[in-house]
């Protein structure tokens, strides 16, 4: 090995940042740490180009006339936003930066299986990002992100064919990160590591990866057979041309449900993570959280047509779709009630990561319950396709999903950087976004059962809708705030902030075992695993201080 | 502002308080969940909070506890599912006698016509009290017809009907509303229901009417040619098509479908697909030649010359001019069966 720093004072270690220099290291690299970062700035590039459309829509919406953009203006925000952050943003958020830096660090590998295959996805990922900036800025897509034929096939002028192709691109490496994962997995662990001792952020990942590998292609022919009815006018969906517009519907939600579970299964697996450590605690009932993730991606495959109760379907299939999809609720009941029972005579930190992951179990929990109003037949004819519909999807896939995603960041901060970020800024950005949170969507509930429909720009025959719309709208802008705060303290640790020890929280998992941030192979000796997940009783320990991997 | 700032919907149709009954239990149910996971998340947060010299009580799990947790909340989303369908169930099997009315929505508009030839845009006038029944269709994209007092929604669907329907039950003025993107001015396509007592509607609806739609639809059916074909007096080379609708119709190919609104507009727009028991595959196609507004009328007289005791039903369509002879004429051609069958895409080819 070579010398790793010709800078006299403070020798640093070798580590995986400052093994390289120069463009082509990052560009053409291989090491999965790497890739994350690649994938983390990529990702809150998208991120902040969709809020962006969001915080114009809820200008947009501050009053009832639609004065601030033209319709079609507001149609393409409101789908670009749509699109963008599902995705370019939420679907890639976790597993490909928190689940790439971590998945061979938990499991004791070097690297993932295909560290090649793995940089491929991050180039795919961007291609179809190019392509969707591309699309955007040269007129943009109004079929909103659900592009239900056969408006998207036959009627809209935009670029349909364009969106879908990037989409196309994005969902292959979405596809090889699964794979990726579920090979790394199951091939990849070191000895000792059993799958009863995986921590419960892998067995997330693993249900997460199935889905990707298994929902996402079914989206992919789906854009195909648009492109084919809108370029060839094959009758598949439009019935001028003999196809079935429902038909589109099953495709489409075929994966979209599931991906919404490609969302929230690794903040669960998050969030699992941080719970045990900061109440020092091992999980409760550990089997019955990593097969409720198994449960939760087998299960999300058989409720799709729960979003189309109105849209023509059979009263009879109705019934079967809404009682699966109260299946479907009952693992994620499960893992709620052992998080709060993992609470049960812990030894309580509230550090920022806990602070988001009480968010997250806030949100999530009130996303989950208002899922009950939605499956059940009867209210979901009169909230479906209303404000509700959106209220209720935030708080799963921001309430949820994003929480997760910032408590994890900030759990793993010092190990991906080696630096600690500040604590007190880091504690108010989560009470923030949790404010924030709330005062933007929970109006947004009562607006959907007053039965303001969604993707209105104007809606100047019912101005009774303007106080919910205006505290939507102010929440909006704190929420903004607390976004932009960690991405500031983030940027300014890098520099600035104290240099981590390898394990600032005396945390359990592989991960924390090796330096920080960890060297390009991530262990310098393969570790063997003697001992249970989330083993805080031995860290925890007045003398023994285990330090099984030699360094 | 605050007078225009109600948080509840208003109820203004007998599904209304069904739907609104369902929530707040489940508003109460969910409270209660709600309640119960956060007063343990916060009781143990502030109990267990990290204290010196105080470590944490490893537990590994509770088998009794996790079967608990599965088994109530699956009983309670039972409840729920069983009392969500059964609205469900009432909301989408529209009663027989219903008014009906036939809509068809295009970027961005609603046009209704009453079977009684009243034609609307983007207003239904309805009186207080009548079952009506809504069978809809789409000339372009998806819409959605949605009355949030009514508590009502129902996609709208090019190339086949859907069906809705609602009982009145306060007189006033509505939303209605297009609840599926369609495009441009999607936030432009409202309109609505205009709710009256049973005179005033009888007022409103003696001005100015074209005459009844199976009327209208009967002069098409002899403009077209079809009663060449289909002969009311005897079997000629298409089926005779008295007393039809709402019955079951032996298929060439051995099924048997139930004559609806679908079913009836299939044949008309592809004849080849469902092609009736014995007869030759000689009807050409009207894809094209009849606009939606038209397919409606023909299908309301196909309806009417089902009405059971109908040997003259052509002349009692004369009496509509008067007050209460509509709901006669509706009366006898709706079955429920039908109904329950214009739900479901099973009618559908292709």
């Amino acid at each position: 090995m070579s010398m790793p720093t010709t800078i006299p004072q403070p020798v640093e270690r070798e580590n995986y940042l400052n093994k390289e220099y120069g463009v082509w290291s990052w560009l053409l690299t291989t090491d999965h740490k790497r890739i994350a970062l690649l994938y983390l700035v990529s990702i809150t590039f998208f991120f902040f180009v969709g809020g962006f459309f969001a915080l114009l829509m809820r200008l947009e919406l501050l009053t009832p006339a639609g004065d601030l953009v033209q319709a079609d203006t507001y149609n393409k925000l409101f789908t670009m936003h749509g699109m963008i952050m599902v995705f370019f943003f939420l679907i890639p958020s976790i597993p490909a930066v928190l689940g790439n830096f971590l998945v061979p660090l938990m499991v004791g590998a070097r690297d993932l299986a295909f560290p090649r295959i793995n940089l491929l996805s991050w180039y795919l990922y961007i291609i179809g990002g190019v392509m969707m900036m591309h699309c955007m800025l040269t007129g943009g897509v109004d079929t909103g992100w659900t592009f239900y034929a056969p408006f998207s096939t036959n009627f809209t002028n935009t670029k349909i064919v364009e969106a879908g192709l990037a989409i196309f691109v994005a969902g292959f490496s979405s596809i090889l990160t699964g794979l990726n994962f579920v090979v790394t997995i199951h091939r990849m662990r070191a000895p000792g590591m059993t799958w009863s001792r995986l921590p419960l952020f892998i067995w997330a990942h693993y249900a997460t990866s199935i889905i990707q590998l298994l929902g996402t292609p079914v989206i992919a022919v789906t854009i195909v057979l648009v492109a084919a009815e809108r370029a060839l006018h094959l009758g598949i969906f439009d019935p001028k041309l003999g196809g079935d517009p429902v038909l589109f519907q099953h495709l489409f939600w075929f994966y979209s449900h599931p991906a919404v579970y490609i969302m929230i299964l690794p903040a669960m697996g998050v969030v699992t993570e941080i719970i045990a450590c900061f109440s020092r605690k091992r999980i409760f009932g550990y089997s019955f959280v990593a097969f409720s993730s198994i449960a939760i991606a087998v299960f999300g495959f058989l409720v799709w047509a729960h979003h189309m109760f109105v849209a023509g379907i059979s009263i009879y299939s109705a019934l079967v779709f809404s009682f699966l999809s109260y299946a479907v609720a009952v693992p994620s009941a499960i893992k709620v009630f052992n998080w709060t029972a993992t609470l049960y005579k812990g030894s309580i930190h509230y550090d920022a990561p806990m602070l988001y992951a009480f968010g997250f179990l806030g949100l999530f929990t009130m996303g989950g319950l208002t899922g009950l109003f939605l499956a059940a037949l009867g209210i979901n004819v009169h909230v479906t396709d209303t404000y509700f519909i959106v209220a209720h999807f935030h708080y799963i896939m921001v309430g949820g999903a994003v929480m997760g995603y910032l408590g994890g960041m900030h759990f793993w901060w010092p190990k991906i950087s080696g630096r600690l970020y500040p604590e007190g800024w880091a504690r108010l950005a989560a009470l923030i976004v949790f404010i924030g949170f709330n005062l933007t969507f929970f109006p947004q509930f009562l607006l959907g059962y007053m039965g303001m429909p969604r993707r209105y720009y104007d809606y100047s025959h019912m101005p009774e809708f303007q106080v919910l719309n205006v505290l939507s709208t102010a929440g909006a802008t704190v929420l903004g705030v607390g976004y932009l705060l960690p991405m500031v303290y983030f940027l300014w640790s890098m520099r600035y902030g104290k240099p981590a020890s390898d394990n600032p929280w005396n945390a359990a998992g592989l991960e924390w075992k090796t330096a920080s941030p960890p060297p390009t192979f991530n262990f310098d000796e393969e570790p063997v695993v003697t001992w249970e997940a989330y083993n805080y009783e031995e860290l925890d320990a007045p003398h023994k201080r285990e330090v099984p991997v030699a360094r | 502002m605050l007078n225009n700032f109600p948080l509840w919907p208003e109820q203004a149709s007998t599904m209304a308080g069904h739907v609104d009954a369902l929530y707040i239990f489940l508003l109460i149910v969910t409270g209660m969940m709600t309640l119960l996971i956060f007063t343990c998340l916060i009781f143990f947060a502030a109990r267990f909070r990290h204290r010196p010299g105080v470590r944490a009580e490893q537990i590994e799990g509770s088998i009794p506890l996790e079967i608990t947790w599965s088994v109530i909340p699956f009983i309670v989303f039972m409840v729920i599912f069983v009392w969500g369908a059964a609205v469900y169930f009432k909301e989408r099997t529209p009663p027989s006698g219903a008014a009906e009315v036939y809509v068809v929505a295009k970027q961005w508009m609603w046009k209704l016509e009453h079977a009684e030839g009243q034609r609307e845009i983007n207003e239904l006038h309805v009186p207080v009290g009548r079952d009506v029944k809504m069978i809809m269709t789409s000339q372009d994209v998806i819409h959605s017809f949605f009355v949030p007092a009514f508590r009502m929604k129902q996609d709208v669907l090019p190339g086949r009907y859907t069906v809705a329907w609602f009982r009145a039950t306060k007189p006033g003025v509505y939303h209605l509303f297009c609840a599926e993107y369609c495009g441009t001015q999607h936030s432009g396509m409202v309109g609505s229901v205009v709710v009256m007592q049973p005179a005033q509607y009888e007022a409103w609806m003696n001005g100015g009417s074209t005459g009844p739609l199976s009327a209208t639809g009967e002069k098409l059916f002899a403009e077209l040619g079809c009663s060449t074909c289909h002969r009311a007096d005897a079997q000629g080379r298409g089926p005779n098509l008295q007393g039809v609708f709402g019955k079951p119709v032996q298929l060439e190919d051995g099924r048997t479908v139930t004559a609806d609104e679908n079913y009836v507009r299939e044949c008309i727009l592809d004849p080849g697909g469902k092609r009736v028991k014995g007869f030759q595959p000689i009807m050409p196609t009207f894809q094209g030649l009849v606009s939606e507004e038209q397919l409606n009328a023909l299908v309301a007289y196909i309806k009417s010359i089902s009405a059971d005791n109908s040997g003259a039903v052509g002349k009692t369509i004369k009496a509509t001019a008067g007050t209460a002879a509509p709901s006669v004429q509706i009366q006898s051609s709706t079955q429920p069966k039908a109904q329950t069958n214009a739900q479901p895409n099973g009618s559908q080819v292709q």
